[in-house]
């Protein structure tokens, strides 16, 4: 339980930092950047107007610590203020999030179960061909910036052989709804910005996959396994496989941000309307709120993941329950 | 004195060794010598193009040709002098920002290694809380209150970097804290900021330098990201700069493929540079990591 105990401790700690990063960036930057941004702000209402003065430290009389708890009560209780446009923030990100929950679940998914794939073989056969060739090539490819990617995949499907689309989430002509035809539109607008999120995190999870698998290996309770003459199979996955991704569940949810990322570069590379999207029109259109808002949610987003994967190894790994 | 000559004979050839080690090692002499090729092009970029990058006098999304080997941009610029002129800024950005990130968790690991107590628990709390903060988030954020340009490129870069080593030097920290010659500097009454910089981070420079390597890889690509996005000033020569601009440019949509291209290749070399480097330096520190010797005849597994 203190395992638990310490795990929601650090959750708590880092939401109260990011509430507290987006109140002290605008006062501590140099120059009048909210200021001037706040002035734009056109059709807000005044009460929502207030609140981001507050936030941004523009306009306000009161002790810089009145306005703080002031801030962290508008935050908890669901004020996240509104955009340039007035349109409140929370609503704005619920509006774009599932497009982005769709591209980020599937391809992280998809390149967890390849990079802890190819993991568990190489470690299998350490020093065979596999080994030799996948990780160290995976490794590489993991370092290429994701839109270099996303680039040569454009080039290729998009410009030299024409056979998927450049951008956007579906056809312009197109109307939403559940036919099969609809589905393939998105899912053909998908796959190229999918693809390319693939190519770039599948390589995060092998090398801490190999290195876990090679040291549970050596475990007597797989020595055990195999002197009973159980399948080579089963060992691998049943004995040590399954013992040795347990360290890599938080590992998966601490990437979720550096992933997020990713997907931000690409969605903007392929004008795919999710939140990423929106975080780059924000931050050309200087949208303080807005961006503030998104970064807020992505810290949540990530936050929750941990906090799931820490409830999952502490379920599933009773090491941690007495640690 | 025969313990003493081994010791010496061991010293002296320690570099030896390490230089052979780097040699024998083909992941580590590829990452070495694109590191070297990209030295040097940003330290003589005239010797390998001579032609100013900045200068519009050329035509217009000009296709390569032996005047102008990678053609030329949208308004005219040579964009293989572009592209060799911009090794300088990325190479700098990324070491300095690499050096100062490296240093920073050098300083907040060994220090919440060795004073331990409630000054290790407040600062590996801090650098959980930074790990978790999705970065290009919190750089894009950040970016958004500075003026764009190499200085706040490199401040926002190490904000968001510094923790990525920090943890992994704490716990190096932690295993040297009751080691004999730092016993000794206490009872000698040393002063801790003494033993940390002159006792603890010498024996620390393996792991330093491949913090430094592992942070240079992803330095890169979020130095590039970023100013991909449009937070970079796109005045200033980089590759990520020149990607900001061919993408701006509609590059690879309209026929100019090469100048979209080029930068982002550049990018990925550097980056490769850097990353088989680390990862040789990883099989060199760590034996347990280093690729097994295939046996013949082995039972198969």
């Amino acid at each position: 339980m203190r395992y638990l105990a310490r795990r929601a401790a650090l959750f708590l700690v880092t939401l109260w930092a990011a509430l507290t990063v987006n109140f002290v960036i605008p006062r501590v930057m140099p120059g009048n950047e909210a200021q001037a941004v706040l002035a734009t702000f056109r059709n807000v209402n005044p009460a929502a107007l207030h609140a981001l003065e507050i936030e941004f430290g523009v306009n306000v009389r009161q002790n810089v610590v009145v306005s703080y708890f002031e801030y962290l009560k508008n935050c908890l209780t669901g004020h996240f203020g509104v955009t340039a446009q007035g349109v409140p923030v929370l609503s704005e990100i619920t509006s774009k999030l599932p497009w982005t929950l769709g591209l980020v679940g599937v391809t992280t998914v998809i390149a967890f179960v390849i990079g802890t794939l190819v993991g568990i073989l190489s470690a299998w056969r350490r020093g065979g061909r596999l080994d030799a060739i996948l990780p160290p090539a995976l490794f590489i490819v993991s370092t290429i910036p994701v839109f270099f990617v996303g680039l040569l995949l454009i080039y290729l499907f998009s410009v030299k052989l024409s056979w998927l689309p450049l951008g956007s989430n579906y056809d312009i002509g197109s109307t939403p709804s559940l036919s099969l035809s609809f589905i393939w539109d998105v899912v053909d607008h998908a796959l190229l910005p999918g693809l390319s999120l693939v190519i770039v995190t599948a390589g995060l999870w092998v090398y801490s996959m190999r290195n876990n698998m090679i040291t549970t290996i050596a475990e007597d309770y797989v020595k055990t396994a195999r002197a009973k003459g159980l399948s080579s199979w089963r060992v691998m996955l049943d004995y040590a496989a399954r013992n040795a991704i347990l360290p890599n569940l938080t590992g998966f949810a601490m990437q979720l941000g550096y992933v997020l990322g990713g997907a931000i570069v690409i969605e903007y590379l392929f004008s795919y309307p999710g939140l990423g999207y929106l975080f780059y029109t924000a931050s050309t259109d200087h949208d303080l709120p807005l961006m503030q808002g998104l970064f807020l949610f992505y810290t949540v987003a990530v936050l929750v993941c941990v906090l799931l994967a820490d409830l999952a190894t502490a379920a599933l790994d009773p090491r941690t329950r007495d640690a | 004195m025969e313990a003493t000559g081994l010791t010496s004979d061991f010293q002296r050839r320690a570099p030896n060794r390490f230089l052979r080690a780097v040699i024998g090692n083909r992941k580590a002499a590829a990452g070495a010598l694109i590191l070297f090729v990209v030295a040097f092009a940003a330290a003589f970029p005239g010797l390998i193009a001579p032609d100013d990058p900045q200068a519009i006098i050329y035509a217009q999304n000009a296709g390569p040709s032996s005047a102008h080997l990678l053609g030329t941009t949208q308004l005219g610029q040579d964009v293989f002098s572009q592209l060799v002129w911009s090794t300088r800024l990325t190479l700098l950005v990324t070491v300095i920002v690499s050096a100062i990130a490296t240093f920073i968790s050098m300083i907040v690991g060994v220090t919440a290694a060795y004073v331990g107590g409630i000054t290790d628990r407040v600062l590996t709390v801090l650098t959980d809380v930074f790990l978790i903060l999705p970065v290009l988030p919190l750089l894009i954020l950040l970016a958004a209150y500075l003026s764009p340009g190499i200085t706040s490129l490199v401040i926002v870069l190490t904000i968001t970097s510094w923790a990525f080593q920090a943890r992994q030097l704490r716990s190096q920290g932690l295993s040297l804290r009751n080691r004999d010659f730092l016993v000794a500097a206490r009872a000698r009454g040393e002063r801790s900021i003494y033993i940390i910089l002159v006792e603890i981070v010498p024996t620390m420079t393996s792991l330093l330098a491949a913090s430094f390597l592992a942070l240079a890889v992803f330095e890169v690509g979020f130095a590039a990201s970023l100013q991909f996005l449009g937070l970079g000033n796109s005045s200033q020569l980089m590759w990520g700069t020149m990607l900001y601009n061919a993408q701006q440019a509609a590059a690879l949509e309209s026929g100019n493929a090469l100048w979209a291209l080029a930068p982002g290749i550049a990018v990925a070399f550097l980056g490769a540079g850097f990353a088989l480097t680390n990862y040789a330096f990883d099989e060199i520190g760590n034996p347990a990591l280093r690729p097994v010797r295939r046996r013949r005849g082995r039972a198969a597994a």
